[in-house]
């Protein structure tokens, strides 16, 4: 492949008052050129297929990684799922815990949900099912019969707003460790009862010690504003993630068989699956 | 004296183009000791790519932004802010949410999904870019060469009769043509390393999971929202930026100023004398 070396041509160069050798000689210039690109490129394109294994490996491809903006959509989670997989949202003090709490703004609330608040959310349940040893159904009762965890956390939302709550509840994690999930589970996918209204996240936020599944705010009951009487939190992403009203989650390895197949009901609605940012 | 800088001067340094290196201001009529069919290279193959890169993500990341803000046209300081409390000001412009008390009868429709894709997307590109312009720059001597000022050109009366000049609105000289004026290299610094690193960093300030991990980046600002606020004010100065940085190159000469932007090279002004 290497040609005998040649003298430098720019040895050959005269006078200081000549243009310098870069400039004089296009054909030796386009030769280094070329060689330099070519180097480049090859390892531009070594080194993504590289990164592509390596990101496909380690979970670090996001289910709505197809179209235009899967380049970017994949960069970002890729980059924060390795930034933050240990981290730990912000928590504030109770000083800091916005008064009056804001509801925000919801679609109606169906008649299941209706008749369920008029019986005071006694029979809400919520099923669990998928990659576990043992599927099972948990009552308000049985969730709030685990050892309850608070965090202070900040709701925010994609528009722009945000507020910060008390949010009282029961680790996933400790859910998932009860219905025994398969080691290998990548995806936790669930549901509102909205039927229009369901989300998934990678293992990483749902094993997260702060990945709640809340039946209390500020202290008391969950308000139905706040998506009482169960959301799932889940902090480190915006608030479109931490869904309102679950009644049933399923672990899964693959988010293909959901929907349309981009990992929950946000990309099919043209928003990121991924909302760390 | 000019005469023996002519034509093998502007090739030689034609990266760094500092013609007028020398400390008395070069009379109009130095130019006509150069060829008028001259044309001299003026922006470096990567200055140009990087330049109309970053272009085409500042408009991405423009419209998406302006997108973003119409879902919520308040701004609040501190951790914290909803419609429930006070705002710092707010746009008075109609939103794309009906929760927004924003005073109009009419909610617009929302584009947030895309433009919070687009608004990533390009940001990614246009750090990509901007490493690669930096690392170049610091590499090749761009920056030293062509964007850190003079020393004498700091000095209080040097600036001064710059900044007199651009009030006047004096045309630039014909050494301008080839080498950016002291105010100019100025402003593309503090662009460079104050504006941009800026808007990256309350950027990333708004995202939960890049402070869950960094949580200065947020904390330094004095909170969420400030970070919102701040990254607001810092994307109106780009934009200001943008229109004096267009507005120049407009009063300078937009076809000449476009095509060495474009091509990379200059000619050296005809009507010198």
């Amino acid at each position: 492949m290497s040609e005998p070396s040649k003298p430098e041509p720019s040895t050959l160069e005269p006078s200081k008052l000549e243009p310098s050798p870069r400039d004089s000689s296009p054909r030796n210039l386009s030769r280094r050129k070329l060689i330099t690109t070519g180097l480049a490129a090859t390892a531009g394109i070594a080194g993504l297929s590289v990164a592509a294994r390596l990101a496909q490996r380690y979970g670090l491809i996001p289910p709505d990684h197809g179209g235009f903006y899967g380049f970017g959509e994949t960069l970002t989670y890729a980059s924060q799922r390795l930034l933050t997989r240990h981290s730990l949202a912000r928590e504030f003090s109770r000083s800091q815990i916005s008064q009056p709490p804001f509801p925000n703004e919801m679609p109606p609330l169906n008649d299941a949900f209706k008749s369920l608040q008029a019986g005071g959310f006694a029979d809400w349940r919520l099923s669990v099912s998928g990659m576990v040893a043992k599927p099972a159904s948990f009552s308000l009762t049985q969730l709030k019969s685990y050892p309850s965890r608070s965090q202070i956390t900040m709701v925010q939302c994609e528009e722009g707003w945000s507020y910060i709550g008390e949010w009282i509840g029961v680790p996933l994690s400790q859910i998932l460790q009860t219905v025994e999930v398969h080691p290998q589970a990548r995806y936790v996918v669930y549901f509102s009862i909205d039927p229009d209204w369901w989300e998934s996240i990678d293992m990483a936020d749902a094993l997260h010690p702060q990945t709640f599944l809340t039946y209390g705010m500020n202290g008391g009951e969950l308000p139905v504003g706040n998506g009482g009487p169960l959301r799932l939190r889940v902090p480190r992403q915006l608030g479109y993630k931490s869904v309102k009203f679950i009644t049933h989650l399923t672990v899964t390895d693959s988010l293909k068989g959901f929907g349309k197949g981009l990992g929950s009901a946000a990309p099919e609605g043209g928003y990121a699956w991924y909302a760390g940012i | 004296m000019p005469a023996v800088r002519a034509p093998w001067y502007h090739s030689r340094v034609s990266d760094s183009a500092c013609v007028p290196d020398v400390a008395v201001p070069i009379p109009a009529t130095a130019s006509a000791a150069v060829p008028t069919a001259m044309m001299s290279a003026r922006h470096s193959a990567l200055v140009r790519v990087t330049h109309w890169i970053t272009t085409l993500c500042f408009f991405a990341l423009l419209v998406s932004g302006v997108e973003i803000v119409i879902s919520h046209p308040r701004f609040y300081w501190g951790e914290t802010g909803n419609d429930l409390t006070p705002t710092l000001f707010k746009l008075p412009i109609p939103a794309s949410r009906n929760l927004v008390p924003s005073g109009y009868g009419y909610v617009l429709p929302d584009q947030n999904g895309w433009s919070r894709y687009l608004h990533f997307q390009s940001a990614w590109l246009l750090v990509f870019t901007g490493l690669l312009y930096v690392a170049f720059s610091l590499l090749n001597g761009h920056f030293r060469k062509n964007l850190m000022p003079d020393g004498a050109d700091l000095s209080w009366r040097a600036l001064s009769r710059s900044i007199a000049g651009h009030l006047r609105f004096e045309r630039p000289g014909a050494a301008e043509a080839l080498s950016y004026n002291v105010l100019q290299r100025l402003s593309y610094l503090f662009v460079i390393f104050v504006l941009f690193p800026f808007v990256i960093w309350t950027g990333l300030a708004m995202s939960p999971a890049f402070v869950s991990a960094v949580p200065a980046a947020v904390n330094i600002l004095g909170g969420q929202q400030s970070a919102r606020t701040l990254h607001f004010f810092v994307s109106l100065a780009l934009v200001l930026f943008l229109l004096v940085h267009v507005g120049m190159v407009w009063f300078a000469g937009f076809k000449s100023r476009m095509r060495a932007m474009i091509t990379g090279r200059a000619a050296t002004p005809k009507e010198g004398a």
